[in-house]
């Protein structure tokens, strides 16, 4: 690696940690309804809405509301798809999906997946990116903060049936935090280079015509076959390039910020218009995390103990920085079948594993994105995972498994990490025989069970999805590439929608009705499962008393925890994990460096 | 439960009108205003012809140009209307063998040209990009194939180096991204400097 590979990586953690802090403390101020910069508007959802900003829920009310908004949402993207031929803004007369594709994209946007079975450019409609995904990226994403500001009010309130009102979380987290960051961030990568147009997609001469050679096929489609048996092709040359644009800079904006991930084009951040330039990137990448690391902050602000938050934020970048970094090694270290290549760093070439990542982006940042990408539940790519060294492919795929709580998605994230934090207690407690309290919570027998079911549900997806597959016909069938390769495809996949993280080993093909389905329902699972289980355990300790802290209370805000918090999380993405992780990447590792 | 279908039907409806249109609408108003090259994606014209964009690169394969990196778009490489990277695992035998197939090829075109080259190929001049759209290919690849397109397009190396230097992208204030050439941007200017036939 060359130096400057080590300077954008921590120059990257620095910004992110740096802006974390003030992000934070505004969210803390926007949550506590502190923010007023549209009190008339918002005032005017209420009033519409038929609520009221003082009214509270109780955990059981606020989770109805989220499940019918979110099962709501799901609908109309479903719908849009399914007319997006007879609705207008159509540019390309493009078809409508199958049904199964459409309602597997709808339920990957609601559940702030966004998975990506379709491939934008060639699949979608402008009116159905803006009003459906563009839509369910920002409420889907606030669905999410709204839950976690629930739980931390669980913490923080005393003996009070209310977690707060799901209505005002959302409308809140939309209009000040996602629009505003989004507009400004989707004007910086427009100026980079990111398209945002309503025209059609655009025609270039091509310098060099190209030939290609398509089957002939009979009317009834049937391909023709010449004397020797062989299909006949004809011969067509190329002349003019098609240049794919459209209002992509908007949705790209707040498909990081909001964790969301799915493109605007079929290989999403690879694309040059989606993301452009190295500063395009390094903007992107950053969003990725940003809201994430912010609520960490603003949950120490909002529980009155700051110290509490950086606890959570320090845990989560001691272990993305524990990952990033064989990652890096990893794809730096090149492939070593190839011969007569020059794969070493040097001031004119990044060098290493450069199938299925771009020249302006090199190793350093695509191993970078990856690990941002994955330790988020976010899974846009600017670079192709599947193509990746077996260990490189593996830290992502990790990183998901491990449940989407290194960062995490917005809210989601932090829901799980505090539910780990709640399972580390507990463990802790066990070791000296006193009954766990975290933030002056007892914990007990009830919220065991709920934090035992919030992690495991998606394990629980993600493993019984990939054993479904491989034991079927169609599962099978998606596969790309051959050997343990293939296995880690359908790992990844199942890793990627239990958790709701949405980033593929893209070679393995989903667009068929079993991994629409099986895939839609890892989604669901992931994420209202855990979703559940948080508010009820938001509303059972927001109804309990506030114990003062004791000679035998574990403090959690110090190093010590910190310590016990990461072990916590690795041992349980170890132990559910690593028999999975040796068939696939692991034995594929072996099988590279020994052939 | 009842009560929560009048605020989830409302809110939707008034998030999609703000979100999904006023939002989106809002940005492509100001972006055409402030940045309208960048925005429309950044094409190259001459005049009325639109020779490319910027951003997008196109399929070289004649000796006489520069190589842009394989493409694993379909049905030819370098559809922008149909971005797509190869997703070929490190151990894919078809892979390995296409990897040794594109250096095969690069000297066989040398050998064609009459120039001799020991170096080994970088890396990404013989590997498919993620978007399969890469409008780059490193310094390093550049500089490999300058004398077999000296040889070839009858353009003095010295100039053809030059050229190079001049579309070499460095990194974001000497620290973001990597170097890059844009290949088509080279292309087009070489296309200028080439001797009368």
């Amino acid at each position: 690696m060359t130096w400057q590979s080590y300077v954008q990586l921590a120059l990257y953690l620095g910004v992110l940690i740096g802006l974390s802090f003030p992000l934070g403390k505004f969210m803390a101020h926007v949550f506590e309804g502190k923010v007023r910069w549209f009190a008339p508007l918002e005032r005017a959802f209420y009033w519409l809405a038929g609520t009221r900003e003082d009214r509270d829920m109780n955990w059981k009310q606020y989770a109805w509301a989220a499940m019918m908004f979110n099962l709501l949402g799901l609908l109309a993207v479903f719908v849009l798809q399914m007319f997006q031929q007879q609705l207008p803004v159509n540019t390309e007369n493009l078809p409508p999906p199958s049904w199964h594709l459409a309602l597997n994209t709808a339920i990957s946007f609601a559940t702030n997946t966004n998975w990506q079975a379709y491939g934008g450019e060639t699949t979608l409609s402008y009116l159905v990116q803006m009003l459906g995904l563009t839509v369910q990226n920002f409420v889907s994403a606030a669905t999410g903060i709204a839950v976690v500001i629930a739980l931390i009010r669980g913490f923080s309130r005393r003996e009070s049936a209310g977690i707060g009102n799901f209505w005002v979380d959302l409308t809140r987290g939309t209009l000040y935090v996602l629009l505003p960051l989004s507009f400004v961030l989707a004007l910086a990568l427009v100026s980079q280079g990111v398209v945002q147009t309503m025209s059609p997609y655009q025609k270039a001469e091509f310098i060099e015509a190209q030939t290609i050679e398509t089957p002939v096929k009979n009317d009834s489609g049937e391909p023709v076959l010449d004397a020797d048996g062989k299909p006949v092709t004809e011969k067509t040359i190329v002349k003019e390039q098609t240049i794919a644009v459209g209002p992509a800079a908007s949705q790209v904006a707040i498909k990081q910020l909001g964790t969301n991930g799915g493109g605007f084009f079929n290989v999403n951040s690879a694309h040059p218009l989606e993301n452009a330039t190295p500063l395009s990137n390094f903007m992107q990448v950053l969003a990725i995390l940003i809201i994430s690391g912010g609520l960490c902050i603003a949950f120490g602000e909002l529980v009155k103990d700051r110290r509490q938050g950086i606890a959570m934020l320090a845990a989560m970048t001691i272990v993305l920085v524990a990952l990033l970094i064989p990652c890096v090694a990893a794809e730096q270290s090149g492939n070593p079948a190839f011969a007569g290549v020059d794969q070493v760093a040097s001031a004119n070439q990044s060098g290493g594993n450069m199938e299925g990542k771009e020249t302006r982006f090199g190793i350093a940042n695509s191993a970078l994105w990856a690990t941002a990408t994955t330790a988020a539940s976010n899974g846009s790519v600017n670079s192709m995972h599947d193509s990746y060294t077996p260990l490189g492919g593996m830290v992502p795929m990790w990183l998901m498994q491990l449940g989407e709580i290194i960062f995490g998605g917005v809210g989601s994230g932090l829901y799980g990490m505090l539910v780990f934090a709640l399972v580390a207690v507990f463990i802790a407690g066990l070791m000296v025989g006193r009954t766990p309290e975290y933030l002056g919570k007892k914990i007990q027998a009830h919220e065991m069970k709920m934090a035992s079911l919030a992690i495991l549900i998606p394990a629980g997806a993600v493993l019984v999805g990939t054993a479904l597959a491989c034991v079927s016909d169609w599962g099978l069938a998606g596969r790309a590439n051959p050997g343990a390769h293939g296995f880690s495809e359908i790992l990844y996949a199942y890793s990627s929608a239990g958790n709701n993280n949405g980033s593929a080993f893209a070679g393995l093909t989903v667009n068929t009705l079993g991994y629409d389905l099986s895939l839609g329902a890892a989604m669901l699972l992931g994420r209202f499962g855990p979703m559940l289980a948080v508010l009820a355990i938001a509303g059972s300790l927001a109804a309990k008393k506030t114990v003062t802290p004791g000679p035998g209370t574990l403090p959690t805000h110090t190093p010590l925890f910190v310590g016990l918090l990461i072990g916590t999380v690795l041992l349980v993405g170890a132990l559910t994990f690593v028999p999975a992780l040796a068939l696939g990447p692991i034995v594929e590792h072996l099988l590279m460096v020994k052939p | 439960m009842i009560s929560s279908i009048r605020p989830a039907i409302v809110l939707l409806v008034l998030f999609t009108v703000l979100t999904g249109a006023a939002y989106p609408l809002l940005v492509t108003g100001v972006s055409q205003v402030i940045f309208p090259h960048q925005a429309n994606g950044s094409l190259i014209r001459e005049g009325d012809r639109v020779r490319g964009s910027a951003l997008i690169g196109q399929p070289f394969g004649e000796p006489g140009r520069f190589w842009s990196r394989p493409s694993a778009t379909g049905p030819h490489g370098y559809n922008a209307g149909a971005s797509s990277g190869s997703n070929a695992g490190p151990t894919n035998p078809a892979f390995l063998q296409a990897v040794k197939d594109r250096v095969a090829a690069l000297h066989d075109a040398e050998k064609a040209a009459g120039v001799k080259n020991d170096a080994p190929v970088p890396v990404d001049l013989v590997t498919a990009s993620g978007s399969g759209l890469d409008p780059h290919i490193s310094p390093a690849a550049a500089e490999y194939q300058i004398a077999r397109v000296a040889a070839v397009s009858g353009v003095p190396e010295r100039d053809v180096r030059e050229l190079v230097a001049k579309y070499t992208y460095g990194r974001f204030v000497g620290l973001l991204g990597e170097p890059a050439v844009n290949v088509l941007e080279l292309n087009l200017a070489l296309e200028k400097l080439k001797p009368a036939p």
